[in-house]
């Protein structure tokens, strides 16, 4: 039986093995792998590019105080991107699958239509769920849009469910019983963290504090896109840093949500905020890879 | 010599629904070209295949028209240059001389080379993605391979990357080389071999067998399913090789909700629910898997984690929304949106109330309408949305409240279509009006009416709902009074009683339009006055009858007839005499009576009487007479919109 960080060892393996960069976890709060600037902004541009990282991923409104066997308000995704798409790509992902030991012709695997959008991030693409014996253990998308610019080279995008993939494999009922390395369960190493951000996001967050984060964050982020244009050396502009700024907002918003603090008419419009400036850092940085040409 | 045709489209796993509506779009091009193509198909692969067709497409001729006969030799000549043949080859037709152009038919294979590739991305589905770049083909999912045979010979073409050949793939994982090790490998395959060879990958290509494995399968297995169309045509083309099995779960489950449960089982895992011998769900689901069997049970007991999962989660969500009552959630709606323009849902809530209330309806009426969307704020409406009114109506009458309450807001959605059948009792059904009204109110107020296909607040549906419940409810609902003042609204909602009492309770669309042009502000009137006016149709007298109205209403429009005194002393007597007295005497009788009375005296009438008399006093008479002949019918039907054979 492999444990958690076996599995996550063999799959960065397996993925290594077919050509892709293997990055540690982005240092800034996400709600998904997705958002990481190694999937947001590598897809834009024609340049290929293979990259595999496992990615924490924050959703405070998911926190359930580490009570809830299958819920957690940080999971772990192992993000896989190959741009473009290998015309073997599910191929390929299948034997990922057999990589961490699972024999296919013993189980029932099946490809369900999921269609993926991401309003924030001004970003859809179509795919399925990935279906193991009733598990979604994968999200499966080729990407069409991102920051609100259709895509010259379509990449395939596969995230696992890293945590229900080991459940599934080491036949536990609860995250919290998967066995992370030999001698510590999940629930040994992460417990604290589900119930200290579940009291923090839903009973403690300091509203106000956070509003004025989001504030002080989206000003930077936008100043930053405001320079931009009249940047005289476009190579050297700090577009990176100016998502960070996109992303903490981001965050700061999923955690007010979370805390109930944002009323029906505010919560449209912080979207769009957040929207805009992540399309905002998009556009841009089509441009200055462009340009870098 | 004739030859078989098959084309297969290999791709990427196509959503289920798309499915059916692809395969027609593609026939429907084939036919085009003259194909009639069998189709069929499985989440991977389209394959349309056909008999019979032509080596060659038939030779054509054409007669090009040369010079004239008085033109000189040289012209002659440069004619017979530019057509590639000697002078001696034309003929002669009237004045010109002529060339007889044959051509020979295309090769058949040439054909289909030149339009397969445009014929297959013409292919609809209702979204397309690309993948090989931003210029390049745009389809449902990627294309993988093509299979494009005519006869023994490949149909050359290219498509997307892909080169048309003689090699399929089997199922993703079952295929028989599996044993080699490689998970996908291709197989080579001739017309003939074609279907076997799938069949030997297991992939079953006909979805009729596939449903049927699954149908006699089932029962094999001893299962009693709540049966469910819909889902087992999802499995159909969800699968190329399907094989049910047979799970449980913990019969301590059992104590959530049977609507609960069988959400989860059906919408979120595609599983049949199992009923036991008297009919009440059983701690059993069928699954059904894309492969051919599960041997060691690892399938089986995969699928039964996963649902024990999901079932704790509901009931996990069960006991957590019991700790604040829906009625302590309403001040919570003012944090869920209805619609940006139209506020949240309290709002709307204080709106369906106060109609409620004005409509009539009693204490308990109004306390449903209150609780009725609070159950969008509870755990497990946000985790099963499709549950929403059913999962309100369980908590408030775990809550304590009446029956007439928690009844009324577990029906309140309904019905969802037409099939479905309306709100239990008339508390339900008021609550239900009430909500679907406002919405409507509301969204024609801000500019939301459909167009076209678009119709993203299910209005259609809703307005739809309104006159059903209005309709089988009996129910005494000034309904053109409510939607006043929205002349957009209530042609809308004309349009959608028409299409109830025609397409829904299949009365002729003349004799609905006859009824409601007698007016429609009481629809139990009208459902009633509709179901007499089929019955009269039946009568021989009816339609000679609704002739001559017709021809009334024309008379009276041509002499642009606006109203005038009648008097009986100008009458003549005879047929017009006779006709005034038929009038009086059936005056206030019933309609079908009037009928047989009238028809002969109206038929005699136009038969010896002049409307357009000489002296125009009479003739302006005559005029208000048959007009009052129509106004007695006026408000049961416009006979003149019934469509006559004379």
């Amino acid at each position: 039986m492999s444990s958690f960080q076996e599995i996550i060892f063999k799959l960065k393996q397996y993925w290594a093995e077919r050509g892709c960069i293997i990055q540690e976890p982005y240092d800034v709060e996400v709600g998904a792998g997705t958002m990481c600037p190694e999937t947001f902004l590598r897809v834009l541009g024609p340049k290929p590019y293979r990259v595999a990282y496992v990615q924490p991923s924050r959703r405070p409104a998911d926190g359930r105080y580490g009570e809830n066997p299958n819920r957690l308000y940080k999971h772990s995704q192992l993000q896989v991107i190959l741009k473009p798409s290998p015309a073997d790509v599910i191929d390929q992902y299948l034997g990922s699958l057999e990589a961490v030991g699972i024999d296919l012709r013993q189980h029932d695997i099946k490809f369900e239509e999921d269609n993926w959008e991401a309003p924030t991030l001004g970003a859809w693409g179509v795919g399925w769920q990935v279906m193991l014996d009733g598990l979604e253990i994968t999200q499966f998308t080729y990407f069409q849009q991102c920051g609100g610019i259709d895509l010259d080279v379509v990449p395939a995008e596969l995230t696992y469910g890293l945590e229900r993939l080991t459940a599934f494999l080491q036949v536990k009922d609860s995250v919290y019983d998967i066995e992370w390395a030999p001698g510590f369960t999940y629930g040994d190493v992460r417990f604290q963290d589900e119930l200290q951000f579940s009291v923090y996001n839903f009973e403690m967050a300091e509203v106000g504090t956070l509003w004025k984060l989001f504030d002080l964050h989206e000003g930077e982020a936008a100043r930053l896109l405001s320079a931009y244009p009249k940047y005289p050396e476009k190579a050297r502009f700090p577009l990176l840093p100016a998502y960070d700024q996109v992303l903490k907002c981001s965050n700061l918003f999923n955690t007010l949500d979370a805390r109930g603090a944002i009323s029906v008419t505010e919560r449209v419009g912080v979207i769009q905020r957040v929207r805009k400036l992540a399309v905002g850092v998009a556009q841009a940085w089509a441009d200055q890879q462009g340009a870098a040409q | 010599m004739s030859l078989s045709f098959l084309l297969e489209i290999g791709t990427e796993e196509i959503p289920d629904w798309m499915i059916a509506g692809a395969l027609e779009s593609l026939r429907g091009q084939l036919e085009s070209l003259g194909i009639a193509a069998r189709m069929d198909a499985t989440p991977r692969r389209l394959v349309a295949r056909a008999e019979g067709l032509p080596e060659r497409l038939p030779d054509t001729e054409e007669r090009v028209m040369g010079p004239r006969k008085s033109a000189g030799e040289k012209a002659l000549e440069g004619f017979a240059r530019k057509q590639g043949v000697a002078p001696s080859d034309l003929s002669v037709e009237g004045e010109h001389y002529t060339y007889l152009r044959r051509k020979a038919g295309r090769a058949m294979i040439a054909v289909l080379a030149e339009s397969l590739p445009a014929i297959i991305l013409k292919i609809t589905f209702p979204k397309t993605m690309y993948w090989t770049g931003k210029t390049g083909p745009r389809f449902i999912r990627p294309i993988r391979w093509i299979v494009a045979l005519l006869g023994s010979s490949i149909i050359p073409f290219e498509l997307a990357g892909v080169r048309a050949g003689a090699m399929t793939f089997g199922h993703r994982v079952a295929h028989a080389s599996a044993c080699s090790g490689g998970l996908q490998s291709a197989v080579p395959v001739t017309i003939e071999t074609y279907e076997q060879t799938l069949r030997d990958n297991f992939v079953i290509l006909s979805a009729t067998e596939r449903r049927k494995k699954i149908e006699t399968e089932i029962v094999a297995l001893g299962a009693r399913l709540k049966p469910d169309a819909a889902l087992l045509e999802t499995l159909v083309y969800l699968t190329e090789y399907p094989t049910p099995i047979l799970g449980e779960f913990d019969p301590r489950f059992l104590e959530l909700p049977e609507e609960v449960l069988i959400t989860v089982m059906r919408h979120h895992q595609k599983y049949f629910s199992v009923e036991d011998a008297s009919g009440h769900l059983a701690p059993r689901f069928v699954a059904v898997m894309n492969t051919s069997a599960d041997p060691e049970g690892l399938v089986r007991r995969g699928n039964e984690r996963v649902l024990r999962a999901r079932f704790n989660d509901a009931r996990f969500f069960w006991q957590a929304d019991q700790r604040k009552k829906l009625a302590d959630r309403v001040a919570d709606l003012a944090h869920v949106t209805f619609q940006a323009k139209l506020g949240s849902y309290l709002e709307k809530t204080e709106r369906v109330v106060e109609m409620v209330r004005s409509l009539g309806g009693n204490e308990n009426a109004q306390r449903a309408a209150r609780l009725a969307k609070c159950d969008l704020t509870t755990e497990l409406v946000k985790e099963f949305t499709e549950l929403q009114g059913v999962v309100g109506g369980l908590y408030a009458r775990a809550q304590g409240e009446p029956e007439e309450v928690w009844q009324a807001i577990y029906d309140h959605y309904k019905p969802e279509s037409m099939e479905d059948s309306i709100p239990r009792h008339e508390t339900a059904r008021l609550v239900s009006l009430a909500d679907k009204l406002d919405t409507l109110r509301g969204c024609f107020r801000v500019g939301m009416a459909p167009t076209g296909s678009r119709d993203p607040f299910a209005l259609r549906r809703a307005a739809q709902g309104v006159v059903k419940i209005i309709v089988e409810g009996g129910m005494s609902i000034p309904l053109e009074g409510l939607i006043a003042g929205d002349p957009q609204l209530t042609e809308f909602f004309e349009e959608r009683v028409k299409f109830y009492f025609r397409d829904v309770r299949g009365f002729a669309y003349d004799e609905v339009n006859a009824a409601i042009g007698a007016g429609w502000s009481d629809l139990p009137e009208l459902a009633a006055r509709l179901l007499r006016l089929q019955k009269i149709r039946l009568s021989p007298d009816f339609e000679p009858l609704a002739a001559s109205f017709k021809r009334i209403k024309n008379i009276l429009r041509q002499a642009g007839f606006t109203g005038g005194v009648f008097d009986p002393a100008l009458l003549e007597p005879g047929p017009e005499r006779e006709l005034f007295d038929e009038i009086i005497r059936a005056a206030g009788q019933p309609i079908e009576t009037m009928i047989g009375a009238l028809r002969p005296k109206v038929d005699l009438f136009f038969d010896k009487v002049l409307v357009n008399a000489p002296d125009p006093a009479v003739r302006a008479n005559r005029l208000a007479m048959l007009h009052g002949l129509l106004e007695q019918f006026r408000t049961f039907a416009d006979f003149s919109e019934i469509v006559t054979n004379s």
